[in-house]
């Protein structure tokens, strides 16, 4: 079980880890010189200041309520759809998960062109939480499915209330998943634009975008960005301690029995009541509106590049990117997996302060990275915007592959080595396929994450190129809401494909009701 | 144990693989005959329709990246010599009379610069004067009367209007506006000006004058300082059946009614000059500027003897401030002051 620590790393599995994590820390560092040219007196002059501390409340009260709606929602629903006896659970399943595949700007459109009381703080919290509980479903869901139910029967039968044992038991084991989900939520709603910008809420990602677009201000932008990553490290940072030593191990598969689900009962009603509303609100709502616009239609007042065409680049740079990140994801996960160590850990945990770091803060790096010290070599070219997402989701595939790496039993690859098949033979012909379905869902989830994004896309798109979201965008910004539409709609529907895929990858995973393993 | 997903897998690297040589093929192949890259800062409602009707009467073709005006000022300072644009084309004229300071903008062609009346060109002859759009205030009748809004730009700070003003200080647009402020008044009473501004705004401060007109238009907030064709293009792109606004003219003269000049300019670091100056003529050509003047853009044509056919008051009939090209400036001293009272 434990593969131990038999051999040192392979030369080339380090090199190629180390690199990976070179290119992913590089915006880091470019953030660190632009910001320093300037002088300490005038970064510190830029950060204290009075706007700091609102964009500080605004940001940080926004991620703290969003952050705890949920945490209830995601464990809640992901806690019925798994443990419960729940009518339907595999189509509410996947509905539960579609949302996460609906751009948060395409969310905050449809609630926006609909009612004026969405918007502000309330409005981006309604926004935000139904964009993004998917994020903590998805883990939780994941780890209810593995959890052991014999500790659950074990505390009932120990006299504790029904309750009480969901509260200790079932959140306790699932703790390290609602933690990282949370950790998830707390790094997407630091990083986000787009939604802010359409419901007319001031956080630190579009004060950077108005320093560099209004103030020529690049050394205020990467100052406020500094803040941001400092914000972005603190989350990151306490999340192993609030997971704390608690330990939810399973007995092992062997143990593993049918446990029975519980029994809703009188509740089912009202239960498929509530989760009809999460849907109405988060799936519904901004198709919704999209259609509802879409037959209005103004007529077309814009011009711009057709779904066709901006369907057809998007999904090019994003499976070009989604290959990429998933290929660098490789070596990182192999050497954390395979030679477990201080320096493998430390090496794969810095890549996951990418995380910290908003689209828009790593594309305008890579942007002046090339202008100032590589010659304007690619230069607004398509390379540099699949690098920039490949840079942006690596923690995305690494989550994927790692996953895999570790369920793929190294016996096989030794009995075949041992076998006398050269180690490339083993690897394309063992390793490859055991990890194959990992690595698809490394790359859908990836494919996803690029799909939807906006805000290093505005900036990196090679000149002439509207992508869906891009164009989108273009519209919704003139108000041509008919036009902008069906773009939405076509978002959705290529987001959706890659979230089902996923939702059903979990859904092989070994859980309750009698599943083998 | 059989890999159940080896032949997913393998499909999926297949298509993968086959659109990675698609990519490089269309990167390959480069497009025959001249063509010439624009940076646009104007709205595509105005460019869209100018570039077409300029590649159809040329034959060059327009490559055309969009963003803010500023971004793209300040991107093509970064960009210095080697940059990929050959105009740029501006919503407001600070941002040309900076790139005109850093030395970056080629002599406009005489010929083209007397197409358009001088005072709503580059005083320098480095830019040329394209469209005109004037300052005016949007409400919501059903918040706010006619009788009540402000007549001067001062009152927009009064305390009366707490919580009833809409703010766009991110917005281009505004810059002009405090500029004149300030050169009226002086620095010091346009900042106390724009922190009752800020006040007065509370949570109604939005990213740009869309969102001004679409607030207002919606009954979030009762009314805010625009330029006209937003309104105008709104009607239009939402049906006179949803517009439930109107917009009202500042006292005539008052420092806060200013008309601003969109314009365009060729950088002296192109590699296509000829064809970048025929573009800056063919903007306030006949044809160019009648193109404006039927676009859903709702600017006011200022070139060639053309006036707007759309349904506004004419540019003749308005009573803007007499503020020039130069004394507007860059507008370094407007966002230094809007920083200053933490608008920015």
């Amino acid at each position: 079980m434990v593969p131990a620590r038999r051999r040192l790393p392979p030369l080339f599995l380090l090199g190629a880890s180390g690199a990976v994590a070179v290119v992913l820390l590089a915006p880091l560092l470019f953030l660190l010189i632009e910001a320093s040219g300037s002088g300490a007196g005038a970064i510190a002059h830029l950060i204290w200041r009075s706007l700091t501390a609102t964009l500080l409340w605004n940001t940080v009260r926004l991620m703290v309520v969003v952050t705890a709606l949920c945490a209830v929602i995601g464990t809640l629903t992901a806690w019925l759809v798994e443990c419960t006896d729940l009518p339907g659970r595999r189509l509410w399943a996947v509905l539960l998960v579609i949302p996460f595949a609906i751009p948060d700007f395409v969310v905050s459109f449809g609630w926006a062109s609909i009612s004026t009381w969405v918007q502000g703080f309330q409005g981006a919290v309604l926004v935000m939480t139904l964009a993004v509980y998917p994020l903590v479903y998805l883990p939780v869901a994941a780890s209810l499915r593995g959890a052991d139910p014999g500790l659950e029967d074990a505390a009932r039968s120990l006299g504790l209330g029904r309750f009480r044992t969901f509260l200790r038991v079932t959140v306790g084991q699932a703790r390290g998943a609602i933690l990282g989900g949370c950790v998830l939520v707390a790094l997407v709603i630091l990083a986000e634009y787009g939604a802010f910008e359409i419901l007319g809420y001031q956080t630190f990602t579009t004060e950077i975008f108005t320093e560099f677009q209004v103030s020529f201000n690049v050394p205020a932008a990467c100052a406020l960005s500094l803040v941001l990553v400092v914000l972005g490290a603190v989350i990151l940072g306490a999340e192993p301690v609030a997971r704390g030593k608690g330990r939810a191990v399973r007995t092992g598969a062997q143990a593993q029995r049918v446990s029975r689900r519980h029994r809703l009962g009188r509740a089912t009603l009202p239960v498929h009541a509530a989760l009809a509303l999460l849907v109405a609100l988060a799936l519904g709502v901004p198709v919704g509106a999209s259609v509802y616009w879409m037959l209005a239609g103004g007529g077309p007042f814009l011009t711009g590049v057709s779904v066709l065409d901006a369907g057809w680049h998007t999904a090019l740079y994003s499976g070009v990117a989604a290959a990429l990140a998933t290929l660098l994801g490789l070596p990182v996960a192999l050497l954390a997996v395979r030679h477990p160590g201080r320096g493998g850990r430390l090496l794969e945990r810095s890549t996951y302060l990418v995380l910290a770091m908003p689209g828009l803060v790593i594309a305008l790096a890579i942007s002046y990275f090339t202008e100032r010290y590589a010659g304007g070599f690619g230069y607004q070219g398509a390379a540099l915007l699949v690098a920039a997402y490949a840079i942006l989701f690596f923690p995305l595939a690494l989550v994927g592959v790692r996953a895999s790496v570790a369920h793929a039993p190294v016996a096989l690859e030794e009995a075949a080595r041992s076998l006398g098949r050269r180690p490339d033979e083993v690897f394309l012909r063992v390793t490859l396929p055991l990890i194959g379905p990992g690595l698809a869902a490394a790359f859908c989830l990836v494919f996803l994450a690029c799909a939807t994004e906006l805000t290093a896309t505005l900036v990196l798109v090679p000149t002439g190129v509207q992508t869906l979201a891009t164009q989108f965008w273009a519209y919704q910004q003139n108000l041509s809401y008919a036009q902008a539409a069906p773009f939405a709609l076509v978002i959705i529907a290529i987001a959706a494909v890659p979230s089902y895929v996923l939702a059903r990858y979990f859904d092989r995973l070994p859980g309750r009701a009698g599943a083998a393993s | 144990m059989r890999p159940r997903f080896s032949a997913p897998a393998r499909r999926g690297a297949i298509v993968i693989v086959v659109m990675a040589a698609g990519w490089l093929l269309s990167a390959c192949g480069g497009s025959p005959g001249q063509s010439i890259t624009l940076y646009n800062g104007q709205h595509v409602q105005t460019t869209d329709s100018l570039v077409s009707a300029f590649e159809k009467a040329t034959g060059i073709t327009v490559n055309v990246r969009s963003d803010d005006e500023d971004t793209l000022a300040d991107e093509i300072v970064s960009e210095g010599s080697r940059s990929p644009a050959d105009v740029i084309y501006t919503e407001n004229s600070p941002a040309l009379e900076y790139l005109q300071g850093e030395g970056l903008l080629a002599p406009v062609e005489p010929s083209t610069l007397t197409g358009t009346p001088s005072r709503y060109n580059s005083p320098a002859g480095d830019w040329v004067g394209v469209s005109a759009r004037v300052s005016v205030l949007i409400y919501n009748p059903s918040l706010i009367s006619e009788s009540q809004l402000p007549t001067s730009i001062l009152q927009l700070a009064d305390s009366r209007y707490q919580g009833e003003l809409a703010l766009a200080p991110g917005e281009t647009d505004f810059q002009p506006v405090v500029t004149s402020v300030a050169r009226t008044y002086g620095s010091a009473e346009a900042l106390s000006w724009l922190e009752g501004l800020k006040a007065n705004a509370g949570s109604h401060i939005y990213p740009d004058n869309e969102t001004i007109a679409d607030e207002v238009n919606r009954g979030v907030v009762a009314f805010g300082i625009v330029n006209q064709y937003y309104w105008y293009r709104m009607g239009s792109e939402l049906g006179a059946a949803n517009v439930h606004s109107k917009i009202a003219y500042l006292a005539p003269h008052d420092p806060g009614y200013v008309l601003d000049v969109s314009g365009a300019a060729v950088l002296r670091s192109s590699i296509h000059q000829a064809a970048a100056q025929k573009f800056l003529a063919f903007l306030v050509s006949k044809q160019g500027q009648e193109t404006i003047a039927q676009s859903a853009s709702y600017e006011y044509p200022i070139a060639s003897g053309v006036t707007t056919a759309r349904p506004e008051t004419p540019l003749a009939e308005l009573q803007p401030n007499s503020i020039t090209i130069p004394e507007l400036g860059d507008g370094s001293t407007a966002i230094a002051l809007m920083q200053q009272a933490g608008l920015l």
